[in-house]
């Protein structure tokens, strides 16, 4: 059976996850999660109808064991400096990054 | 035997009645880390060498002058009269994907090596105030990204105390190697897929996964938000019982976290196990590997080693007056694994992204004109191979044009899952049982390197372990003998939601019927 994920939707793939991946562990990957993909292909296996909902957590959360969402109170934060002090460039408290690519609209 | 041995109930009395100090307890255990566990795992190990291979590796970080401090702590308020604590002077260890206030907090991922904690996680902070001493933060597998702690960026990983070439399982490796060699009484680990379970069946340690949501995961640097769970790793289920305790209930920086009031966890344990309805279910006796060849899945009979402890287990609770049901039907369990590959994947590539280099974490030296360059050196370089392929896989499964046939499929096999619990655990139902009883893993520990490169083989050990996830309930291992190769083997009892006292009971009920076997007297083999 054709592999499922190509060179060319894997490299689409690191390119939205952001990564960067050298040859030899690009094609072990792309290999690997082909292989898993066999395994998800059991979920095929049988018929999931209309009438089942997705579950998007196991345990149910009705509102007598939910807390309810917090006052929007605005609180500072304790340990800004030490969270800044981390940051690898700073400048006045700003985090310091390249640029952001320009495109000329026309 | 020495301090260090002794369980976290047995310290605390002794502390206690002042029969020993915390320091002399701390120094027990410092000891023992000194005789067994070896360098700790660092991101530059250079070669690996042959005394490498004997020793634990249990550790990333660890920081004694620390722990003496609050050892010193424990018994100033002894002396004083003052409450020390329910865990008065009890050492631990906290498996390194927990943030806590000044200690690196590495995820044992290259991306965050240089991370040091602002803030401490909820459950380790409630443990801080019940007088715990934590002696530092074990390793695991990258972003708790695995199940053998062998693709930690901290080398040399951490190895199986009963036999040093085998593997202690995972992710929570370093807690239960931690535990089964006496470096701390108790743990704190995490189970997505099995995390707690699987490395304590392979360590010869109880492994507790509770209820999602029963205990907060503020702090918890997080992999998959709707499957993680923060849970005890102890040596017995008294111990284990304590830790619970001190770490459950609601907080409000945790929204998933649960108001239900915590039990008295201790006080449930000894209530016995008449009248307990306990199922087997011949969906458990099964294991699933893929053909090394073809990658076709093949399904088998359990070997009777694995389900041998199993059927005694049964036959010994049925002795102390629980009823044992057989043929239970789980049919769903199958579409375990195949629906972790892709949930799982697509809440990691999702919680992943935040890792950028920009304000916290590894950030690339070489120099970048761009800011998307920079996110992707920073990420590549700083990211192993098991985040980049669950971030990628978790990229495909969610893609608008196949998510519908895998991810929104697979959330709904997940209510699949769900109900299979649902069905059995329900009062009015055919079976209305309280737990259902299953083996652990479908091996015992397997072999460094042995399975590492085969991505799926890997996950595959967590087939036992992961539908309790899918569905949130709460499950327990437990030691239940040794293999033909002196290697720990575990027994896994799953009960319904929030319903950890019963896990509790079936475990201390196992635990004191088989008290005198000869399997418990054998120790791993580093402590030999």
């Amino acid at each position: 059976m054709a592999e499922e994920i190509s060179r060319e939707t894997f490299d689409h793939l690191v390119h939205l996850a952001a990564l960067e991946l050298e040859g030899q562990e690009a094609e072990y990957i792309r290999k690997q999660l082909n292989l898993q993909l066999k395994s998800v292909r059991e979920l095929q296996s049988i018929p999931v109808g209309e009438d089942i909902p997705p579950a998007r957590h196991g345990v149910p959360f009705p509102p007598e064991i939910s807390a309810p969402p917090r006052k929007d109170e605005w609180l500072p934060c304790p340990v800004s400096d030490q969270i800044v002090k981390q940051a690898p460039q700073t400048e006045d408290r700003y985090f310091v990054v390249p640029e952001i690519p320009h495109t000329r609209l026309e | 035997m020495e301090l260090c041995d002794l369980s976290a109930l047995e310290i605390t009395r002794l502390i206690k009645s002042r029969k020993a100090s915390a320091v002399e307890v701390l120094e027990s255990c410092l000891e023992r880390m000194g005789a067994v566990d070896g360098r700790p795992g660092s991101i530059e190990p250079g070669e690996i060498t042959s005394d490498d291979k004997q020793k634990v590796h249990a550790f990333i970080f660890s920081d004694s002058d620390a722990a003496l401090e609050q050892a010193k702590a424990v018994d100033k308020a002894i002396h004083q009269g003052d409450d020390p604590g329910l865990l008065a002077g009890v050492p631990y260890t906290v498996k390194d994907i927990f943030c806590v206030e000044g200690t690196p907090s590495t995820a044992a991922s290259k991306i965050l090596a240089n991370f040091i904690a602002p803030y401490t996680a909820t459950p380790v902070e409630r443990m801080q105030r019940e007088g715990a001493v934590m002696l530092g933060k074990v390793n695991l597998d990258e972003f708790t990204f695995g199940s053998s702690t062998e693709s930690s960026a901290f080398q040399p990983s951490t190895r199986n105390p009963w036999d040093p070439s085998t593997v202690p399982g995972g992710s929570s490796g370093g807690s239960t190697a931690a535990v089964a060699a006496c470096e701390g009484a108790l743990s704190l680990g995490t189970d997505t897929a099995g995390s707690i379970r699987q490395p304590a069946a392979f360590c010869g340690v109880v492994g507790f996964k509770p209820t999602y949501g029963r205990v907060s995961r503020y702090g918890l640097i997080a992999f998959a938000s709707s499957l993680d769970c923060p849970g005890p790793v102890a040596r017995d289920i008294p111990d284990t019982a304590l830790m619970l305790q001190v770490i459950s209930g609601r907080d409000p920086r945790d929204s998933t976290s649960v108001t239900l009031p915590v039990p008295d966890y201790l006080a449930d344990m000894e209530r016995g196990v008449k009248g307990i309805r306990i199922g087997l279910s011949p969906e458990y006796f099964q294991i699933t590997y893929p053909d090394t060849e073809t990658g076709e899945l093949i399904v088998q009979q359990l070997p009777g080693e694995i389900s041998t402890p199993v059927l005694k287990a049964a036959q010994v609770l049925k002795e102390m007056g629980a009823e044992i049901i057989e043929n239970v039907p789980m049919p769903h369990t199958r579409y375990g694994i195949p629906a972790y590959f892709v949930i799982s994947r697509v809440e990691a590539a999702s919680n992943l992204h935040r890792f950028d280099g920009v304000k916290y974490g590894y950030r690339t030296k070489s120099r970048q004109e761009e800011l998307s360059a920079l996110y992707q050196k920073s990420r590549g370089e700083g990211f192993g191979r098991q985040p980049k392929l669950r971030i990628l896989m978790g990229m495909y499964v969610s893609a608008a044009q196949y998510s519908e046939q895998y991810y929104n499929r697979a959330l709904k096999i997940r209510s699949l899952i769900r109900k299979d619990f649902d069905d059995v655990f329900d009062p009015r139902g055919k079976y209305h049982l309280d737990a259902l009883l299953t083996p652990t893993t479908p091996t015992p520990a397997f072999k460094m390197d042995a399975v590492y490169g085969d991505s799926v083989l890997m996950q595959y050990s967590d087939q036992l372990t992961v539908a309790a996830n899918h569905a949130g309930v709460p499950g327990v291992s437990i030691p239940a003998g040794l293999s033909s190769e002196g290697l720990p083997l575990g027994i896994q009892f799953l009960a319904s939601d929030y319903a950890e006292s019963t896990l509790l009971r079936l475990g201390r009920a196992y635990e004191l019927a088989t008290q005198e076997e000869a399997w418990r007297k054998v120790r791993p083999q580093v402590l030999r």
